[in-house]
């Protein structure tokens, strides 16, 4: 059965399709190298049962929707999609520069120059606006770090701290 | 009556209480700012929850859970903006209300409509418990499996129009959770030998890339927005003796909600949409319906408000969550050995009673506070949608980081962020992903049992309960087959035509 024919295709849905199916097939030719087919055991109970099953239904469902979206999408418009698709990563590498910045800074400090310097990068220049993103900052480390105590260990410039305040930031924040 | 008092007595503790106001309370403000919502501040206080008291932890999901839809309808109906997603069809009739200067008598209606929707539906919880308590124990590894497996099929043909989207990401789901060490053999699965694939793809990992980080994508890269909204003045009281004149539309819709809510992915939409249509054909003003009508307004927020209470039904009796809100839940009762299922009702009915008691009054508790702090929650609305963004990608850091402390989860999380934003800007279903995962996982264990004791193929389904799934899974799979042939029939006379 196909999907019901909307009115609308969403641009980017016809690349979206082929980049899944393309996935989908190479785990699905990789099945033979990536599980393991036991002797003397059921078909259900094979460890590679399961990742079989989920790979045959990716590529069925996928190459189904893909055929759905070939008739419907407009190639022009699947490139200007995909542009606004990268500029999410921008937003990822900033996510992941503040989690390899966490255990150097520690949770407070990275926290806070996150919070002001993305505040900024998104284009707010009112100091309200950037001391309340550094106050949010603040607001969740506190209540996660020292309210809640989850694990999120202390930045290794701690080290170089008194003692008591080391101990006291390690804990904290 | 001695359960009922000792499940009241689980909660009165300061903990549980402190919870049960924050939740609450916590769980309006989140669901009045459009663009956050439920599942983003659940994906995120998760790993805070697990080093709570079980009982503590589960009222504050619990409670943001219930109550944000409440907090939803504010936007919806000031500002034409769903502040969760299940507040869409609110707008409908909540925001014309609001351009015909009745804001108030809007506000009012949706939050005695909720109110209402809410505790009927922990009173049919409550009432259904003794049912479920001789039901479940009948449901073993096969029953186990086949509504599980109900369950998945349910989910991608509710999915009307994206049915085969629908599919891919719930088969995408199954495989994830297929990925590392094989539970029983412990043989590796699609690990391409690293070492960090080995334990696998954790499932807050995932939850928390596809719903918060990709929350937080789409708010930094989309136009930056800060809505406005009239204050209002006066009491809100008057809404429930407009209800009670609306009480056969508001019991219909409750009843919708319930029973949609116990259907594994099914939930609010569908009950929506049933008692909108129900309560539009039996009005005595159905033009007014889209226009302004308190009957549509009431539909919407009252099956709404009275699905999460019966969406803990299948989760607590079979532990088989119907959506992705309970199946973040389910990772809770995991922690802390808490096993939902049919055991739970044997040996802790005490603490399903408190969990219910919980809901009980943590709708009165949401009701008494929007009651009185509505203009307060229209500043929270005014927050830039940019600055939003900010704030949730900070929060995500806690969710992600604190599980393991690994940055190669985050790295993950932020891959599956990408994800997510791409499959919300094509419009496409998210919540099969998450349901594929927890349903696949169960899947795959029930099926291993219970094969080594069938010998032929009708031995599977040999037990009434097992019999009766079977046949409900060859109904819907059947209705699904019929509508889709209309469908396709009905395109191809209009094409002709």
């Amino acid at each position: 059965m196909s999907d019901k024919k909307s009115d609308k295709v969403q641009s980017g849905d016809l690349v979206f399709a082929a980049i899944f199916l393309i996935f989908s097939v190479i785990l699905l030719s990789l099945l033979p190298d990536q599980v393991r087919w036991l002797k003397k055991t059921g078909i259900t109970a094979q460890p590679g049962f399961w990742p079989a099953a989920s790979l045959i239904g990716m590529v069925g469902f996928g190459a189904l929707h893909f055929l759905t979206r070939i008739r419907l999408s407009d190639f022009r418009r699947e490139f200007s999609e995909m542009a606004i698709w990268a500029r999410s990563l921008e937003f990822a590498i900033w996510f992941m520069i503040y989690v390899v910045v966490v255990p150097l800074i520690g949770y407070l400090v990275a926290t806070l120059v996150f919070s002001l310097m993305l505040t900024w990068r998104m284009g707010y220049r009112r100091p309200q606006v950037l001391l309340a993103s550094m106050g949010t900052g603040f607001a969740t480390v506190l209540l996660f770090k020292t309210l809640l105590s989850v694990k999120i260990p202390g930045g290794m410039v701690y080290e170089y701290l008194p003692d008591g305040l080391r101990s006291f930031m390690i804990l904290n924040f | 009556m001695d359960i009922l008092l000792s499940g009241f007595m689980i909660l009165m503790r300061w903990d549980v209480i402190a919870a049960l106001a924050v939740g609450s309370v916590g769980g309006v403000i989140i669901g009045a700012i459009p663009g956050v919502g439920p599942a983003v501040a659940i994906a995120i206080l998760l790993p805070a929850t697990f080093s709570l008291d079980p009982i503590v932890g589960l009222t504050v999901l619990l409670g943001i859970y219930g109550s944000s839809m409440y907090g939803g309808a504010i936007p919806a109906i000031l500002i034409n903006t769903p502040g969760t997603a299940v507040n869409a069809l609110t707008t409908y009739d909540g925001y014309p209300m609001t351009m015909n200067g009745e804001a108030k008598r809007a506000l009012s209606l949706a939050y005695s409509a909720s109110f209402f929707g809410g505790i009927f539906s922990v009173v049919c919880l409550i009432l259904l418990s003794p049912v479920l308590a001789v039901i479940a124990p009948m449901f073993g590894s096969r029953e186990i499996f086949l509504a599980a497996l109900l369950g998945i099929i349910l989910v991608v043909t509710a999915h009307r129009g994206q049915v085969l989207a629908a599919g891919m990401m719930a088969c995408f789901g199954i495989f994830i959770n297929t990925i590392g060490l094989e539970p029983v053999k412990y043989s590796k699965r699609f690990t391409f030998d690293q070492s960090w694939l080995a334990s696998g793809v954790d499932l807050i990992v995932v939850v928390l890339g596809l719903f918060a980080i990709s929350q937080a994508f789409i708010l930094l890269v989309d136009r930056d927005e800060s809505p406005d909204a009239a204050p209002i003045s006066g009491g809100l009281f008057q809404g429930f003796k407009e209800l009670f004149q609306h009480k056969r539309v508001a019991s219909v819709a409750a009843s919708f909600g319930v029973m949609m809510g116990m259907i594994p992915g099914v939930g609010e939409f569908t009950a929506q949409f049933l008692s909108y249509t129900y309560a539009q054909k039996t009005s005595k003003k159905p033009s007014l319906f889209g226009k302004g009508s308190p009957e549509g307004l009431i539909a919407s927020e009252t099956a709404n408000n009275a699905v999460p209470a019966a969406a803990m039904i299948p989760l607590l009796a079979l532990g088989i969550p119907g959506e992705a809100l309970t199946a973040m839940m389910l990772s809770v009762f995991y922690v802390h050995n808490v096993v939902p299922g049919p055991n739970l009702f044997e040996s802790k009915m005490d603490f399903v009673i408190a969990l219910y008691l919980a809901l009980l009054i943590l709708n009165v508790l949401v009701i008494i506070f929007l009651l009185f702090s509505t203009n307060m929650l229209l500043q929270i609305i005014r927050i830039p949608s940019r600055f939003l963004g900010v704030a949730i990608l900070t929060l995500s850091f806690v969710g992600v980081y604190s599980l393991r402390n690994s940055p190669t989860d985050c790295a993950v999380a932020a891959g599956f962020g990408v994800l997510g934003f791409i499959l919300k800007r094509l419009n496409l279903p998210i919540v099969p992903i998450i349901l594929g995962m927890v349903l696949g996982h169960i899947m795959e264990i029930k099926l291993r049992t219970s094969m080594s004791r069938v010998k032929e193929p009708w031995d599977f389904i040999d037990r009434p309960v097992a019999f009766i799934l079977f046949l409900i899974i060859l109904l819907v799979l059947g209705l699904f087959v019929r509508t889709a042939w209309k469908d396709y029939k009905a395109r191809r006379e209009n094409q002709q035509g």
